[in-house]
């Protein structure tokens, strides 16, 4: 079963062997409203953990999505691209924005597991 | 030390009870959106009903002798003719500084069976600034009442003079004209309503007094056609019809020629002059503005936002900048308005726009972005 981590910042992780499938949480999307557009990275894109990866864009606002761990981007989601509204209607399924293959595992063991990440987040309400 | 609290419109808890995301505007805690999102209130206000609490702009009267010292009076801090203005008639216009900048944008009405009085509508933002100057303009025989006791709801759309004729069965709100105002009973409520506002569509603004404004929202909400709207929709709306906001299009160095406002500068205005900044606004009727707004449209997906330098499509070199940019949920596609040196002011003409680094190629376009409805009747 793919493990699921968060950062702080609202991005998952899910990793499956090396390759890891990155978005926001939900509470991200509920968060931003309404998406109008994904800036996704390049396929090939080498990314250290917490740099800027993608840009996710609400009606109003441009958001930062970080990446939760470094590696190299091996695939990017295309439905997202032609319908951001993907993110809103389900974050953590089709709405994936890319998949990295992660360079250091150990990484995961600093971001929450789901029922911290649900603790977390009640600490912000 | 004191904090200054926030302000809450008459209708914040109404806000609160519908599930708003709330945050502070101009001082107050207003709602952003409730909980079908931006995108669909706007939606809903191009195809049915918007109701939007717009009470914390600033609402004031001016009562003078008789009309002609009142219109004076004002006319002496803006540009349009407000002496020639018909009684139960409105009129936008703008207050301006000795450059011919624009201090703030705001409607004047002239109420029917009110010899000498004018209401005013300023934005929230600049309230305090508004009164301020006209406390310090005004002649001793015209006398400014600040109306804080006074709520203002818009219903904005399609749909809103068919739901609240229903409400008002027995008036004239359905063949009101446009940029005109009556006094409308609606069942126990009594309001002042211009038909009028800021999104593109025909609707009506109401004043009542603050005390009766949720019970009032409350009724209107119940008719079909009517969903609350947030600021969020409120400002994308504008921002397709090609309307200023004060802050972006509009502030104290911009002139209203260059902001493209010269329609609200009347004739007589013009040739007479006797307002701020006249020296200046003659020169730029004559000779044209050195810089325009224009509207933008870009050739991509990708957003740009206030702030995005402007540059020449071809040579890079900054000739401008956006001063509002987003998505436009009615066009489907990002728009912006901006400035530009005249000389790139054509339809057409191609411009890249500065967003995280990178030029997007854009094109001038023409305003408004989505067509306006206004009632023609």
């Amino acid at each position: 079963m793919p493990e699921i981590r968060f950062t702080k910042d609202h991005e998952y992780v899910r990793v499956d062997g090396d390759v890891g499938t990155v978005g926001i949480s939900d509470h991200a999307q509920q968060q931003l409203g309404d998406l109008v557009f994904v800036e996704l990275p390049a396929v090939g894109a080498k990314l250290d953990k917490g740099a800027g990866a993608a840009v996710v864009e609400s009606v109003k606002a441009a958001s930062d999505v970080f990446a939760p761990v470094s590696g190299v981007v091996v695939a990017v989601n295309g439905e997202v691209d032609a319908e951001p509204g993907l993110i809103n209607q389900d974050a953590l399924g089709r709405g994936w924005i890319f998949k990295i293959k992660l360079a250091d595992r150990k990484q995961l063991d600093a971001l929450m597991g789901q029922s911290d990440y649900e603790a977390f987040l009640k600490t912000l309400a | 030390m004191s904090e200054s609290a926030i302000l809450l419109t008459p209708l914040h808890a109404l806000h609160v009870e519908l599930g708003a995301r709330m945050a502070p505007f101009a001082g107050y805690d207003m709602p952003i959106h409730y909980r079908s999102g931006i995108l669909a209130e706007h939606l809903h206000t191009r195809a049915g009903a918007g109701l939007f609490d717009v009470s914390h702009m600033g609402q004031a009267r001016l009562d003078g002798p008789d009309h002609a010292t009142t219109a004076r009076a004002l006319e002496r801090l803006c540009p349009a003719d407000i002496l020639g203005l018909p009684p139960g008639r409105q009129r936008y216009t703008q207050f301006l500084n000795a450059e011919g900048g624009v201090i703030d944008d705001l409607m004047v009405t002239r109420p029917l069976g009110a010899d000498g009085r004018l209401n005013l509508v300023v934005n929230a933002s600049r309230k305090a600034v508004d009164f301020a100057l006209l406390d310090a303009a005004l002649p001793a025989d015209v006398r400014l009442t600040r109306l804080d006791q006074a709520a203002l709801i818009a219903v904005q759309g399609p749909a809103a003079a068919s739901a609240l004729a229903r409400l008002a069965p027995q008036s004239e709100l359905a063949a009101m004209p446009f940029m005109s105002m009556r006094p409308i009973q609606f069942g126990a409520f009594a309001t002042q309503v211009s038909r009028s506002g800021y999104t593109g569509e025909d609707g009506f603004e109401i004043s009542l007094a603050a005390n009766e404004a949720e019970a009032f929202a409350r009724r209107l909400l119940r008719e079909n056609e009517i969903e609350p709207i947030g600021l969020g929709a409120r400002d994308s709306l504008r921002l397709e019809a090609g309307l200023c906001l004060y802050g972006h299009e509009l502030d104290e160095t911009i002139d209203p020629i260059e902001a493209g406002l010269a329609w609200s500068i009347q004739k007589r205005r013009r040739v007479e002059g006797g307002f701020p900044g006249a020296g200046r606004i003659q020169r730029a009727l004559a000779d044209g503005p050195a810089r325009r707004r224009v509207g933008i449209r870009l050739d991509g997906r990708a957003p740009a936002r206030e702030g995005a330098s402007i540059v020449d499509a071809s040579s890079g070199k900054p000739i401008g900048r956006v001063v509002s940019g987003g998505f436009a949920p009615s066009v489907g596609a990002p728009i912006a308005m901006g400035y530009v040196a005249s000389a790139y002011a054509t339809l057409g003409a191609p411009l890249a726009l500065m967003v995280r680094g990178k030029p997007l190629a854009a094109r001038v376009a023409p305003l408004p972005f989505h067509p306006h409805a206004y009632h023609r009747g």
